[in-house]
C-alpha cells in the first residue's frame, strides 16, 4: 500500500487530463499563472493596495484628507500622524488612502481609452488593410517619433485651463482627472494599435475565418466574434502592462506641475515640489513613491505572469 | 541600400508635416503667450495688439504655420497698424534652417537650444555608455550562471529597477548619497546644478557633479537592457554553432564573446539605437529634480510660457533624432546580419 501510495496522484491526474473535457482558455491560464511565483506574489500585493486605497476609505473621511492645519505643517511620522504632514498640515496617510484611490482608477481608466482607441485603430488597419492600413500606421508612426512624455506636456498644457471640478457619488474631484486620463489614454495606444493589427493580420488568413465568411458572417461579426476574441491574449496584458504605465506617467506630470489639481490628492502630485524638501522632510516624498513603485511593480509582475500564462509562445526569454 | 535610405527619408517627410502641423495646433492654443512675455505683463489693450502685430501673432493660424515653414522674406507685413502692409518680413522658416525667435527672450530658437544642447547631450552620452557597460557586464553574467542565486538576485533587483519610476529613484539616491553622507561626514554628492559657482565650470567638477543625474538616467535602461541580454545571450548559447565551437575545443572566452556575444549583439544593437532619442524623455524629469541646464528643463519653462519657437525646435529636432535612428538601426541590422537585404 506505502509503496504505491506516491504513485496514485499522478496516474489519476494523467488519467483525469485523459478524461476530462479539455480545459477552457481561463482554466489553462490559471494552471500556469498559479505556478508563476513573481505573479501570484504581484496579485497579492496589488489586492492589498487596492484594499489599502479603497478600505482605509472606512477609517478616514476625505475631509481628513483634505484638512488644512498650518499650524501641524512639515511635521515628522508620529502616533498622530504616523506618515507625517504635508506643507499645508495635511495628514499624509489619509492622503495616500484617498489619493490611492485616484491613482488606481485612472491608471484603470486611461487604459480603458488605450484599449479602446488601440484595439479599434489596430483592428481596422490589420482587418481591412490597403490604404486605410497605411494611412493608420503613418499616424501611429506620427504619435510614436515624440517621445511620450513630451506629448503629455503639450497636450496637458493644451487642457489645462480652467476645468470645472466634477461632483460624483458626494465627493468634489478636480476636473483636471478626466484631462489626465483622456491624455494618457490618447497618447499610449500606439504599440498596442501595433499589436493588434499584426494579430489581425495573422489570424484573418485563418480557415475559420474563410468559413464564416461562407457562411455569410457580416464583417462586424468576423471582427468581434471570430477575431477579437483570438487575439485577447496579447491585449489583456497590454493592457495589464498599461495601467502600470498611466501610473506612472499621472506621478511624472504631476510631479513636473501639470497633473491632477488640488485638492483632489493623486500619489503622483502629493511629489509635486517634494524634491525641494528631500533634505527637511522626507516623509513628504517618501510614502507616495514608495506605494507608486509599489503597484508598479505589482503590476508588472503581475502582466508578465500573464504573458506566460495566456500566451507562452510570444515569450522572447 | 542608398535607395532604401532615401525612400526612408523621403518617407520621413510626411510624417514630419503632420507632426509639425498637429503640434503648432496644440500650442496656439494653450495660452497667452503676451501674457508671460518676458516676465511683465501686457495689459493695455493697444499694446497688446501692437505686439501681437508686430510678433505676427494676429494671423490666422494657418498662415502663422506658413510663416514657420517657408518664412516670410516674400510678403509685406503690417507693422504700424494703418492697414498698408509695407514691412517685408525677416524670417526665413525652418525648412531654411530659421526656427524663429523665442517669445521669451528675443533670442533666437537655434542659440536658445544651442546653449542647452550640449549639457543634455553631455549628460545623455554617459548615461549610455554606462547603460551599455553595465548592461552587457550584468546581462552576460547572469547567461552565463543561469538560476543560480546570484542570477536569481540580479533578476529580481532589475525587476525592481526596472518599475522604479524615475523620480523615486532620484530622491531615494539623493536622499542616502547627498542628505545622509553629509550628515555621517563622509564625502557627499551634489544634488543641483553643474557645478559650484565659486569653483567654476571645471571638468572635475562637472563629473562630480554629473553622478546622481547619470545614474538616475540609466538605472531604468540598465534594468530593461540587461534582461534583455540575458534572453538573447541564452538563446545564442543554445544554438548549435555554439555547440560546435564548444565540440572543437575552442576556449570558454572565444565562445562567450565571439561566437555568442556577436551575435547576441544584433538585436541589442538595434533597441539602443532606437532608445537613443528616448532618453531625452527621461532626462525632461531627471534634468528637472537636478537642476540640470539641459534641454529637458528648456522645453519645460518654455511650454508653460507658450513660447510655439521654442516648444517646436525642440520637439522638431528630437522627432528628427528619432527618425535618424530609426534609419541607422535598420542600417546597422543590415550590415551586422548580411542575411538581411533592404529593397
Amino acid at each position: 500500500m506505502e509503496t504505491t501510495a506516491p504513485n496514485a496522484p499522478a496516474s489519476i491526474a494523467s488519467l483525469d487530463e485523459l478524461e476530462a473535457p479539455p480545459l477552457s482558455l481561463g482554466q489553462l491560464t490559471w494552471r500556469r499563472f498559479r505556478r508563476h511565483r513573481m505573479a501570484i506574489f504581484g496579485a497579492v500585493t496589488l489586492i492589498l493596495m487596492v484594499l489599502y486605497a479603497f478600505g482605509g476609505a472606512l477609517f478616514f473621511s476625505e475631509a481628513d484628507a483634505n484638512r488644512i492645519d498650518t499650524g501641524a505643517r512639515l511635521q515628522a511620522p508620529t502616533q498622530e500622524h504616523p506618515m507625517g504632514t504635508d506643507t499645508v498640515g495635511r495628514d499624509i496617510l489619509a492622503r495616500t488612502i484617498y489619493g490611492g484611490q485616484i491613482s488606481i482608477l485612472i491608471g484603470l481608466t486611461a487604459m480603458l481609452v488605450e484599449l479602446l482607441i488601440g484595439v479599434t485603430i489596430g483592428a481596422m488597419a490589420g482587418f481591412f488593410g490597403g490604404k486605410l492600413d497605411s494611412v493608420l500606421m503613418r499616424f501611429t508612426e506620427a504619435v510614436l517619433v515624440i517621445p511620450q512624455i513630451f506629448l503629455l506636456l503639450v497636450i496637458a498644457k493644451y487642457f489645462a485651463q480652467t476645468i470645472p471640478n466634477i461632483k460624483l457619488m458626494g465627493r468634489t474631484f478636480s476636473g483636471s482627472v478626466v484631462v489626465i486620463v483622456f491624455v494618457i489614454g490618447i497618447t499610449s495606444w500606439p504599440y498596442l494599435a501595433r499589436i493588434v493589427r499584426s494579430q489581425f493580420l495573422s489570424l484573418k488568413e485563418n480557415d475559420f475565418i474563410l468559413a464564416a465568411r461562407a457562411t455569410g458572417t457580416s464583417t462586424r461579426e468576423i471582427i468581434l466574434r471570430h477575431i477579437l476574441p483570438n487575439s485577447i491574449a496579447p491585449i489583456i496584458v497590454a493592457g495589464t502592462l498599461g495601467v502600470a504605465s498611466a501610473i506612472t506617467l499621472e506621478a511624472y506630470i504631476s510631479f513636473l506641475g501639470m497633473g491632477v489639481r488640488p485638492p483632489t490628492a493623486t500619489w503622483g502630485n502629493m511629489l509635486e515640489g517634494a524634491y525641494n524638501y528631500v533634505e527637511s522632510a522626507w516623509w513628504l516624498w517618501f510614502f507616495p513613491g514608495l506605494l507608486i513603485a509599489l503597484i508598479v511593480l505589482a503590476i508588472n509582475f503581475l502582466g508578465d505572469g500573464l504573458r506566460d500564462a495566456l500566451d507562452p509562445h510570444s515569450r522572447a526569454a | 541600400m542608398t535607395r532604401y535610405i532615401i525612400r526612408r527619408l523621403l518617407q520621413a517627410i510626411p510624417l514630419l508635416l503632420i507632426i509639425s502641423m498637429t503640434i503648432f495646433f496644440l500650442m496656439d492654443k494653450m495660452g497667452d503667450p503676451l501674457a508671460t512675455m518676458g516676465g511683465r505683463k501686457v495689459t493695455r489693450k493697444e499694446d497688446r495688439e501692437r505686439l501681437a502685430r508686430q510678433l505676427g501673432l494676429d494671423k490666422p493660424l494657418a498662415v502663422q504655420y506658413l510663416y514657420w515653414l517657408v518664412g516670410n522674406d516674400w510678403t509685406k507685413t503690417d507693422m504700424d497698424g494703418d492697414g498698408v502692409a509695407e514691412t517685408p518680413g525677416k524670417r526665413k522658416g525652418v525648412l531654411r534652417g530659421d526656427f524663429g525667435v523665442s517669445l521669451v527672450n528675443r533670442k533666437p530658437v537655434t542659440e536658445v537650444i544651442g546653449e542647452r544642447l550640449p549639457n543634455t547631450l553631455l549628460l545623455m552620452l554617459v548615461a549610455e555608455a554606462v547603460v551599455i557597460s553595465a548592461a552587457l557586464l550584468i546581462g552576460i553574467y547572469s547567461a552565463l550562471h543561469q538560476y543560480t542565486a546570484t542570477d536569481n538576485t540580479i533578476t529580481a533587483v532589475t525587476f525592481i529597477f526596472y518599475s522604479m519610476p524615475v523620480f523615486f529613484f532620484a530622491l531615494v539616491t539623493m536622499y542616502i548619497f547627498a542628505v545622509n553622507f553629509k550628515k555621517w561626514g563622509l564625502p557627499y554628492l551634489p544634488t543641483v546644478g553643474m557645478f559650484e559657482p565659486e569653483v567654476g565650470q571645471t571638468p572635475a567638477q562637472v563629473a562630480w557633479h554629473m553622478i546622481l543625474p547619470v545614474a538616475t538616467l540609466s538605472f531604468a535602461f540598465v534594468a530593461g537592457y540587461s534582461r534583455y541580454i540575458r534572453s538573447t545571450m541564452l538563446e545564442t548559447m543554445g544554438q548549435d554553432y555554439v555547440r560546435t565551437a564548444k565540440a572543437k575545443g575552442l576556449p570558454r572566452h572565444q565562445i562567450v564573446y565571439i561566437h555568442a556575444l556577436k551575435n547576441a549583439a544584433l538585436p541589442i544593437v538595434t533597441i539602443i539605437a532606437l532608445d537613443l532619442p528616448f532618453l531625452l524623455g527621461g532626462a525632461i524629469v531627471t534634468e528637472r529634480i537636478f537642476g540640470w541646464p539641459g534641454m529637458g528643463r528648456l522645453f519645460l519653462d518654455h511650454v508653460s510660457r507658450s513660447d510655439t519657437a521654442v516648444v517646436m525646435g525642440i520637439l522638431m529636432m528630437i522627432a528628427v533624432a528619432v527618425i535618424v535612428f530609426q534609419i541607422i538601426a535598420d542600417v546597422l541590422y543590415a550590415w551586422l546580419d548580411p542575411r538581411i537585404r533592404y529593397k
